[in-house]
Formats: structure tokens, C-alpha cells, sequence
């Protein structure tokens, strides 16, 4: 009987080579930032060339595609606009996300200097560097994200699971009044008009 | 009569094929809506799909080398996923609907599962296909597909919802109808190696506590997982409803993670890296993270609350048959075990009934309920309400929006209303 801790002796060893190639992730304390640089200036144009179609030449969005700067202290409004800037923790998401998934359609086609441009052209976007900065994986650290602290961990079991556990079956509530129509609002797709899609084909 | 028309038509020459939207309006006209297909017939008038020999009683049916891969039958044309073009800014990271209100049971067949994309549904053949552990591990390891089908393997049943299931109803009823309210979930019996059994063969050490998961497509959805849930139930599955994964749900290999968002669900999963703390990716800070009221932000909200939905009647299921006996059905499931219960309202919460349970609730997995009443064709506010084994049970939306506010976009698990109304017709809705 084969004992699981010994294993079973299948796949083959991963080379380094292999590892490299595939290991791009990026951590907060800056693990994984390969050695290189780009600055805000080399940033805009790559910015314009690369990213601006979707993103805007200031990166602001463009039609419904993603905003990447703007929204500062908006996040406890109504209708919060979450961007690097306004929203994200950490820099080394951006370096990493923009690096191994962008831009849409042509990922993993930036190198590793115009990532930390593009980076910068960003940062730059969201006023929080100067135009003349330059990005390193040196100076990479010291770079302040506004929303840093602004994220606790699931909280759920001391907020949420003792208070519903309520399983009320009979004299619940006193009166049920309909305060919300989906048929109001009339945002559902369908074929004709009137009911939802799949009521209407039937 | 196009392709899509003809699909879609009901199954009869013989004069009654009214729409549904076009039999409301007649039977609403008619102020009686007790009339099926066959009680059309004035008593008494013997029914010609009877007293007439039909031709499939007659002639020959297909040979069975017509289908040697089939499709559901024509009638069922409407059991289709769909999407919301609003919703996102185009259909290659965006996500599409499973048609629950036309389903029954729990299993979901694979073909009109739920999608959710971040760069398509991308094209890996099992040869091309390599999966890499490593990081803190004694020995990193490539696999290949076939390596991964010698592994002992194991067969496990669980529902898949995206975060986003329900998100769009925070601020109030917006779409009207279960497929899109509650449709960004899927359950399937998967088939794999367990995660465990594959880390173990890399030999992780001790400094490891969280891994890292990413895809082999563009997007590479990383998220950061603990170790501790790695090593108790997540699969790495190339079999689904006891078939090789759909190219859209990761063919050939995902990863389950079973009770938690579905966007940890890895899938094309091509790396499994053993790491000291989490990576913080984008799809779990900037996206997958819960704002509340005040600003700050929940993150790592990995588990599904318990949480249940009426599947029909609801909008896209309206009552056709009239009054008197009446099958109210719908899906409970929960991220934290197994359903024990499910309560039924049709006053809007006032008073409540236990429903019957199709079966017993199993583990992280979807849970059919039945409730049988005789309806008077009066108006009712359809809810229901599940209990899982760890006693949760499942909030109205205004408890969760009392802690929550309404900008926490993912993790809506409140109770559903539907207005039935006295033509059978239902509508989403919120109560007071």
C-alpha cells in the first residue's frame, strides 16, 4: 500500500528556467520585483501607445471600461469610485496585474522597464507622484498608497453569524408593503418587451 | 418561420401554439386561468391528440446514429444561459447566467452552466496542458495531464457561485427573474485528485501557509489561498456530471474550492506556488473585496453564506395552470455545510412553513426544496429561507444592508421576493 507521505512518484522535478517563466507574481513587500526602472515622462507615451484606447489618456476611463485614477475619498458614498489611486493597498498588485495581464488582448507584452513606467504614469494620474519621478524596484516601497489601510479581514463571524440565526415562523412582521419594483426600473434583457427573456421565448 | 423561431415553438400543429406571453394576455382576457393546453377543449369534445393517430405514433422517430453527441430537444430552446449586456464593458471578461428557473433537482448540466471569464474561455488541449507546484515545497514538480489522471482520485458534488451572484440587487430589485438575480451558479459532480494528495507529493515545508492558484489564460485570475483549506477539501477536478470539464469551465483541469467564491475556482489551472504570506492580487484587493457604509473594505471574504432562492413560480416561471395545487420549488445551499432546513413564505415573511427537502442537504452542494400548496389565486409575496447545519440562518436583505450598507457588490445571500400576482404573473420585488 503506497503511504501518501512517501508519494507517488509522478511529474518530474521543475527546472529553474521553468520556474522563472511562470513565478511573475509580485507580493506586497516586494517579493518577486525584478531589477529594473521607468519613469512618469517614458510612461505617458507608453501609456497613450498601449493603454489610453480603453483606459483614457490620463487614464481616467474611457465608456464603461475601468477608471484607474480619480475617486479619491469617495469610497463611503453612494456610488464609490474605486480606482488605483482611490481603492487599491498596494503597488505591487498594479506592477503585477499590469505586467502579467495587460493590456487586454496582448498581455505579458510589456517588459519588465516599461511596466515600471507605465506604473509610474499611473501613480503620476493619481497625483501621487511628481512628473519627473522615476520608479525602481529601489524606491518601489516607498511609495504610499492612500486606501493602504483601508481593508480588515472578513469580519463575518463576530459581525454577522450570531445575529442571524433567527428562525422565526409565525407573527414575523406586522405589515408587508412592496417598496421596490424590478419591472420599474425595466433593465432586464428580452426579446420583445414586457417579461423577462426566457418567459417571452417560451 | 426562422431557425430561433422554430426552436422555440411549442410542439403542436394544432392551433394552440399561443406564446406564454400571448396565452397571459388570452387567459387574463378570459378572467380564467385555469385552462392548460388540453382543458382548451369544451367538455365533453373528445381530444384529438387522442381520438387521432399522431405521426410519431406512425411513422419512425431518428436512428440512433443521428446524435452521436445530442442537444436537448428543440422545445427546450429557452433553457439557455444568457447575458446582460450592461453589466460589463464587453463579453470576454464578463459573466452569463444559468437558466435555474427551468431546472430542476441539482445537478447543472455542464452545457448551460454558468460562465465568468476575465480574458475568454480560452482553448487547452490536454497535451499542451503542464501544471507547476512549487515555492516553499521540498521538490517543485511539473505534471502533466496524464500524471495528474495516475493519482488516486476522487468523486465530490458542490456548487460553484460567483461572489457577484446577487450583486446587482444591493441598491434594490433591479433584474427581473432567478436565471439573473441568482443565476451565476452552477453545481456539478466533479472527479479529480484531491489537492492535498499533490502537495504532499511536493512536500511542502513548514515556513509554507498560504498557496498561490493562477490559470493558464491571459487574465490568470491568481488568488491566494491558506494552506489549511488547500490541504482539507479543494480538488483539482478534470471531470464534471462525469465528463472532461467544458473548455469553458477550464478544460482540462480546475481547481475546487468547495464552499467559497467561485472566483477562487481557478480554472485552466496551470500553477500552484507554496508561499509564507498572501500575494494580495488584484482579484483579491482591488476586485473581490467588500466596501461597507463607512469605506473600509472586507477583504479575503472567502466563504458563500447559506442562502436560497424560489425558482417557480418566480418571473420567468409564471403559474399558467390556475388555481389549485401548485409545486413552489426552489435551490438552498451554504459554503459552511449542509442544509438542514428551508422555510417558505407567500405573505412576505409574516408567517412561515418548513418545505420538504428533495434530499438531504449534502456538504457545500446545491439542495432542491418542495413546498405542495392549493392556491386560491390570490396574490402572494413568495419567500424562502435557508438554515444550515451551523444554525445560520438566512438574513433579509435590510439586515445585511443595516452592517453592510449597499456598496459591499459581492455576497448577497439576503431572501428573495416575488410578487406572484393574481394572473400568475410574478415580478421582483423588494418588502418593507
Amino acid at each position: 500500500t503506497p503511504v501518501l507521505a512517501e508519494g507517488y512518484g509522478l511529474g518530474r522535478e521543475a527546472l529553474p528556467e521553468e520556474i522563472a517563466a511562470w513565478n511573475l507574481d509580485v507580493s506586497p513587500d516586494g517579493t518577486g520585483l525584478p531589477v529594473g526602472s521607468g519613469s512618469v515622462e517614458d510612461g505617458e507615451y507608453l501609456f497613450s501607445d498601449n493603454c489610453a484606447v480603453c483606459h483614457g489618456e490620463f487614464a481616467e476611463g474611457v465608456d464603461n471600461w475601468p477608471k484607474l485614477a480619480g475617486g479619491d475619498g469617495t469610497l463611503a458614498r453612494k456610488d464609490p469610485v474605486k480606482t488605483v489611486g482611490s481603492y487599491w493597498p498596494y503597488l505591487s498588485t498594479l506592477w503585477d496585474y499590469a505586467h502579467r495581464s495587460m493590456p487586454f488582448g496582448n498581455a505579458q507584452s510589456l517588459s519588465v522597464d516599461e511596466t515600471y513606467a507605465i506604473v509610474a504614469y499611473i501613480l503620476y494620474s493619481n497625483n501621487l507622484v511628481e512628473d519627473d519621478f522615476v520608479l525602481s524596484n529601489e524606491n518601489f516601497l516607498e511609495v504610499e498608497m492612500p486606501n493602504a489601510d483601508g481593508f480588515i479581514v472578513d469580519d463575518r463571524e463576530t459581525t454577522e453569524y450570531p445575529i442571524f440565526t433567527n428562525r422565526c415562523m409565525e407573527n414575523c412582521k406586522e405589515s408587508v408593503e412592496i417598496t421596490m419594483r424590478a419591472a420599474v426600473l425595466d433593465v432586464t434583457p428580452e426579446e420583445e418587451g414586457g417579461e423577462a427573456a426566457a418567459a417571452e421565448e417560451a | 418561420m426562422d431557425e430561433k423561431e422554430r426552436a422555440i415553438t411549442p410542439a403542436t400543429d394544432s392551433g394552440l401554439a399561443l406564446s406564454r406571453r400571448g396565452f397571459l394576455r388570452a387567459g387574463a382576457a378570459a378572467g380564467a386561468m385555469a385552462a392548460g393546453t388540453g382543458a382548451a377543449l369544451a367538455e365533453g369534445t373528445p381530444d384529438p391528440l387522442i381520438t387521432e393517430v399522431q405521426p410519431w405514433a406512425q411513422g419512425w422517430g431518428d436512428g440512433v446514429d443521428a446524435t452521436p453527441y445530442g442537444l436537448p430537444i428543440r422545445f427546450e430552446g429557452d433553457v439557455v444561459r444568457r447575458n446582460v449586456g450592461w453589466l460589463t464593458a464587453d463579453v470576454i471578461s464578463s459573466i452569463n447566467f444559468t437558466p435555474i428557473h427551468a431546472l430542476d433537482g441539482t445537478i447543472t448540466p455542464a452545457g448551460c452552466a454558468f460562465e465568468r471569464h476575465h480574458s475568454g474561455a480560452i482553448e487547452l488541449a490536454k497535451e499542451d496542458y503542464r501544471l507547476m507546484i512549487h515555492g516553499l515545497v521540498d521538490k517543485p514538480l511539473v505534471f502533466t495531464y496524464a500524471d495528474l489522471e495516475r493519482f488516486p482520485r476522487v468523486n465530490r458534488t458542490y456548487f460553484l457561485e460567483c461572489a457577484a451572484n446577487t450583486g446587482m440587487e444591493w441598491a434594490g430589485a433591479q433584474l427581473n427573474g432567478a436565471q439573473f438575480t441568482h443565476g451565476m451558479i452552477h453545481n456539478m459532480e466533479y472527479s479529480g485528485v484531491t489537492l492535498r494528495t499533490l502537495l504532499e507529493e511536493a512536500g511542502v515545508k513548514p515556513e509554507g501557509k498560504w498557496i498561490y492558484v493562477e490559470g493558464a489564460d491571459a487574465s490568470s485570475n491568481g488568488r491566494s489561498i491558506p494552506l489549511e483549506k488547500a490541504l482539507d477539501d479543494c480538488l483539482v477536478a478534470f471531470k464534471a456530471n462525469g465528463e472532461a470539464l467544458r473548455k469553458e469551465h477550464g478544460y482540462p483541469v480546475r481547481l475546487c474550492v468547495p464552499g467559497w467564491e467561485g472566483n477562487m475556482w481557478v480554472k485552466w489551472l496551470r500553477r500552484i506556488e507554496v508561499t509564507e504570506n498572501a500575494v494580495e492580487s488584484r482579484e483579491e484587493t482591488s476586485k473581490y473585496t467588500d466596501t461597507l457604509e463607512d469605506g473600509t473594505s472586507r477583504k479575503w471574504t472567502w466563504v458563500m453564506d447559506a442562502k436560497s432562492v424560489v425558482t417557480s413560480p418566480s418571473p420567468q416561471a409564471p403559474i399558467k395552470h390556475g388555481k389549485g395545487p401548485l409545486v413552489i420549488t426552489g435551490l438552498a445551499w451554504s459554503g459552511r455545510g449542509a442544509i438542514t432546513a428551508v422555510d417558505v413564505s407567500i405573505d412576505g415573511g409574516k408567517t412561515w412553513t418548513e418545505a420538504r427537502l428533495a434530499a438531504p442537504g449534502q456538504d457545500k452542494a446545491l439542495t432542491r426544496f418542495y413546498l405542495d400548496i392549493e392556491w386560491d389565486g390570490s396574490e402572494m409575496f413568495l419567500q424562502s429561507r435557508a438554515t444550515d447545519e451551523t444554525g445560520y440562518v438566512q438574513p433579509t436583505k435590510n439586515q445585511l444592508r443595516e452592517i453592510r450598507g449597499e456598496n459591499s457588490v459581492y455576497h448577497n445571500n439576503c431572501i428573495q421576493t416575488w410578487w406572484v400576482k393574481a394572473n400568475g404573473e410574478a415580478e421582483n420585488v423588494e418588502v418593507s
